[in-house]
């Protein structure tokens, strides 16, 4: 195992430290004397050096406020992490958080020691958000981009290593790109290292969820695994983070307090003998496989990079969050083919639960019976003493009980979450922005929708009520009950999709107080993802209403509906609506385009005229009469 | 197992240079800005190509099958460490494009732990084996090679920095380190010399060559790990003969002998042949033999025989197969880490 959390005892292989620092003293010692003693060398080189050097130290400087010293609740041990948002939210290793339980402590450079809760954690690419608690004005990191990275940039790592940071300062390593888009095996399923970046900065055992900068000092990385074989766990000149790029895929569903996971295309691939990426294996029931992709096809491009060796396609895949729907390129007999492909996750729910809960292979779980110890309340006025001298070093061991409580207020246990406060949080926070612009709304009304499909001059009618979805074109009237089952109408892949995701939506807005309503108040919130291929992500919220499963897409800034899907038979593919160009009809406001699809040809496109969302059942009008 | 090792570190620092040297550095870090192809990033990519994969026997036994190698010329001859790794039917060769080669052994030199491979290509990027002055102690460095086996596929080679901290030599006393080169090295403060490390590049930051970087070395008693290069001045020559074919070829065509040597007229009984390559260990020499008068010892690993590399007990009775009973015999050994010549003359 090559992670590195860090335990609070003396390091095997001191003696190698001490040696290499000798030299490193006798070296670098001499060239501060020097530049002081010799002469003065010309003087716009001086000064190209001297701004240089101030640069540096500005970006390290800035580097280190946002960094934290992750510790658990009664000293055992502990790494690093970073902070992205002014309210805390912050980046660390899953294996520094995995033996905290669902709270921690985390010190910063200020000298103060900040409680932090628990919100997602990603096992499988060993990455945890947790939010320090206290403050709405942290100081964070500016996220870079770690995809434009080159071999030989300059980079320093910024973090707690051996738990040095014992008075809250933490210790900097600089060192160049070693290797960019190197893939590091997971151990069995989990802590996979896909498209990681190796560095030559010195990352050590409790460096593990400290930020890698680049040299202006923007967050490239979170390190935390290091190649060790024969030399004890010290570095030996080979450290790896976790892409920045890899980690904004996946905060989104991280601050949706899930356990969340990773994507997998649902097929196998080998290299051929003219080194092609071809599919040895596929699922008959996995998106790729309805998209067309065969046993035998060459994969060309996955989410926009190339795929040339099976590793490319491992580090792609790695770095991409589970049901994320991505661009795939592929050849076949035709040539090449573009569609697009839901990605299955790695593992089940309960496989990822079991996997989060065990224990990290090779580490102790938090001992469950020392708890109460915790509550000594000597244990806590000694902690309490050396808070307030804040600026005395900070004994590890009393770094134990925090009497704070203050996490409590931010953490709700509910099974299959890693903390359920997050999800519901994030979930009322999209839906008060989706109903705020979509205007107050009329219990039980009817919703009187008129307008055309693209390429058919005849006016169609959609009148939504409770269990009964009615809509006619040309005189002619069709209805859908709710109530018969909603999936057999997922199979016929025609334009009745559309009525049935608006009265599911109609009926999913109005009954916020009754038993059924209730679903839309209690989704459970996905995290972010990209729509159609595009990585503008999305809000996702995902529903089961009777026989489907319905995810709702909302724009990350309007706030707006953006798209529907409604899931039926797991081999189907789901009705697909698309929303734009919304107006404002009595004060809602509402799409007035509305694209229906399956798969990945769209079916029709609906343009709204009228829209009544305010007519009683009683009263019920007539379409003419009800327009706005 | 008690070893003892000496490293004469002539720590012998050079101020001026290294201020120089850190000067170099900051305006290399300079030139290291926003756009694409600063000189930095194109030389570290240009030094990079130069270095290749290699990849062949191991794989048990704590034995990686993998190690880094040189590329010394246009057409393909590659520099290497010679390792159990080449003793494989097929050593592949792996370029930073990702391009793959089935290498050949043109020929090794055991004493310096260096072999010179072979790939069928033409216009490659390479390193100029001309002199370049000796590097001053404080120079800034630049490690490339294929260290843990990071870089699979068509990845590049890893790179690491350092400074040059010693120009010494490495003597071992009674050495057991498994390390069989003798001489001159440098010393870098990067943690270059790990598994798969050895036949990589050390460069300083002109992209010039200065050494092969050399096998993991280890002192048990302070458990210090050395990071070293070969320097290239001490490997000039020898390649030279080995690329004029002069030394060690490892196949030839062998000429029939009407009264060739054999092993037991020799006086040599090696360990049970039970493998497709077993190694020609010396189980029992008989007593007054031409085996026992020449100095021959039980555990010896026959690794020459008169400038031919034996890597089979099969190779060795061959090669005896084509040498007249009348001529004497050049014969090399591995005993522990040591090289011993040895010479065999039948009465």
């Amino acid at each position: 195992m090559n992670i590195l959390r860090a335990r609070p005892w003396i390091v095997p292989g001191l003696a190698i430290a001490t040696v290499l620092s000798l030299f490193d003293i006798s070296t670098y010692g001499q060239t501060e004397s020097a530049l002081t003693q010799t002469e003065p060398l010309d003087s716009n080189l001086e000064a190209v050096v001297q701004s240089i050097e101030q640069s540096r130290i500005k970006a390290i400087a800035s580097a280190i406020r946002p960094t934290v010293a992750v510790f658990g609740n009664g000293g055992e041990g502990g790494g690093s992490g970073v902070v992205i948002t002014p309210d805390g939210y912050a980046l660390t290793n899953f294996h520094v958080t995995s033996p905290f339980g669902n709270h921690m402590r985390c010190g910063m450079s200020d000298g103060k020691i900040y409680p932090a809760v628990l919100v997602g954690v990603d096992a499988t690419g060993d990455l945890a958000l947790i939010k320090l608690l206290g403050r709405n004005d942290f100081p964070v990191a500016t996220l870079g981009d770690s995809r434009q990275l080159q071999v030989g940039q300059w980079c320093f790592a910024v973090g707690n290593p051996f738990l040095l940071a014992t008075n809250l300062q933490p210790s900097v390593s600089f060192g160049i790109i070693s290797g960019i888009e190197r893939y590091q095996y997971p151990a069995g399923t989990i802590l996979e290292y896909a498209d990681c970046i190796q560095t030559d900065a010195a990352i050590n055992p409790g460096n593990s969820g400290g930020p890698l900068f680049n040299r202006e000092g923007e967050l490239i990385g979170i390190n935390g695994r290091a190649s060790f074989e024969k030399r004890g766990r010290v570095n030996v000149g080979v450290g790896y983070a976790i892409s920045i790029h890899q980690v904004k895929n996946f905060i989104g569903a991280l601050r949706s307090g899930r356990y969340v996971d990773h994507a997998t295309l649902g097929a196998t691939v080998s290299t051929d003998d003219a080194g092609r990426v071809r599919i040895s294996n596929i699922l008959n029931r996995s998106d790729a496989y309805r998209r067309g992709l065969r046993y035998g096809d060459e994969i060309a491009e996955i989410a926009g990079r190339s795929i040339r060796t099976t590793n490319e396609l491992k580090n792609v895949l790695g770095t991409l969050p589970s049901h994320w729907r991505v661009k795939v390129k592929y050849r076949n007999a035709d040539g090449l083919n573009e569609t697009l492909v839901r990605l299955d996750a790695v593992h089940s729910n309960e496989e990822l639960l079991e996997l989060v809960q065990g224990g990290l292979p090779g580490m102790a779980p938090e001992p469950k019976d020392q708890a109460p110890k915790k509550e000594d309340p000597k244990d806590q006025e000694k902690t309490e003493d050396n808070e307030d001298s804040k600026l005395k070093d900070v004994n590890l061991a009393d770094l134990s009980p925090k009497p704070s409580l203050e996490w409590k207020k931010w953490y709700i246990e509910k099974d299959g979450f890693a903390n359920y406060f997050f999800n519901q949080w994030e979930r009322q926070q999209i839906l008060s922005k989706y109903r705020e612009s979509f205007g107050t709304i009329s219990p039980n009304a009817v919703w009187q929708l008129s307008g055309k499909w693209v390429g058919d001059d005849r006016v169609v009618e959609l009148t939504l009520q409770d269990n009964k979805i009615e809509f006619s074109k040309g005189g002619l009237s069709q209805s859908i009950d709710p109530k018969q089952g909603i999936s057999k109408y997922i199979s016929k892949r025609n334009i009745e999709g559309l009525p049935l995701v608006l009265g599911l939506w109609r009926e999913l807005m109005l009954n916020t107080g009754n038993a059924k309503g209730n679903l839309l108040d209690n989704a459970l919130y996905l995290g972010t993802m990209p729509v159609l291929g595009n990585m503008t992500l999305h809000h996702v919220l995902e529903l089961q209403i009777s026989d489907t499963k319905m995810w709702a897409y909302f724009h990350p800034e309007n706030g707006q509906l953006a798209a529907i899907e409604l899931y039926g038979d797991e081999d189907d593919d789901p009705v697909e609506v698309y929303f734009d160009q919304p107006a404002t009809f009595q004060n809602h406001s509402f799409p007035t385009r509305m694209r229906l699809q399956f798969g990945v040809e769209p079916t029709a496109v609906f343009l709204l005229e009228q829209a009544n969302f305010a007519n009683t059942p009683a009263s019920e009008a007539k379409p003419e009469e009800s327009g706005s | 197992m008690i070893r003892i090792m000496t490293f004469s570190f002539s720590l012998c620092l050079a101020y001026q240079w290294l201020l120089i040297s850190m000067l170099s550095f900051e305006i290399a870090v300079a030139a290291d800005g926003d756009s694409k192809a600063t000189p930095w990033l194109a030389l570290v990519r240009n030094v990079q190509e130069k270095v290749v994969k290699i990849y062949g026997a191991g794989g048990v036994a704590r034995l990686e099958s993998y190690q880094s190698g040189i590329l010394i010329s246009a057409d393909g001859h590659i520099l290497t460490s010679w390792s159990t790794v080449l003793d494989a039917d097929t050593v592949t060769v792996v370029t930073t494009q990702g391009q793959r080669f089935e290498a050949k052994l043109l020929g090794m030199d055991p004493r310096l732990e260096i072999a010179l491979l072979k790939i069928e290509a033409t216009d490659l990027p390479h390193f100029s084996m001309q002199e370049h002055p000796k590097p001053d102690v404080g120079t800034r460095v630049l490690a490339i090679t294929n260290l843990f086996g990071i870089a699979t596929g068509n990845e590049a080679p890893s790179v690491q920095k350092g400074n040059l901290l010693a120009y010494s030599d490495l003597k071992e006393r009674r050495g057991r380190s498994g390390v069989i080169y003798q001489g001159p090295i440098y010393v870098v403060d990067a943690m270059t010399n790990n598994p798969g490390a050895a036949g990589g590049a050390l460069t300083d930051w002109n992209g010039n060559l200065l050494g092969m970087v050399g096998k993991e070395l280890r002192d048990p008693q302070s458990n210090f790990w050395l990071n070293y290069a070969i320097p290239i001045a001490e490997l000039r020559a020898p390649i030279a003969a080995l690329m004029e074919g002069k030394a060690l070829a490892a196949t030839n065509v062998m000429p029939q002998i009407e009264q060739p040597h054999d092993l037991i007229d020799l006086g040599i009984i090696l360990v049970p042949d039970v493998l497709n390559k077993t190694p020609a260990y010396i189980d029992r020499v008989l007593p007054n033999s031409a085996a026992s008068r020449g100095g021959l010892a039980v555990d010896d690993l026959v690794i020459m025989l008169n400038d031919q590399r034996i890597d089979s007990q099969s190779r060795l009775r061959s090669l005896l197969q084509s040498i007249d009973r009348a001529d004497s015999l050049d014969i090399m050994v591995q005993r522990g880490s040591e090289i011993v010549p040895l010479k065999l003359r039948r009465e």
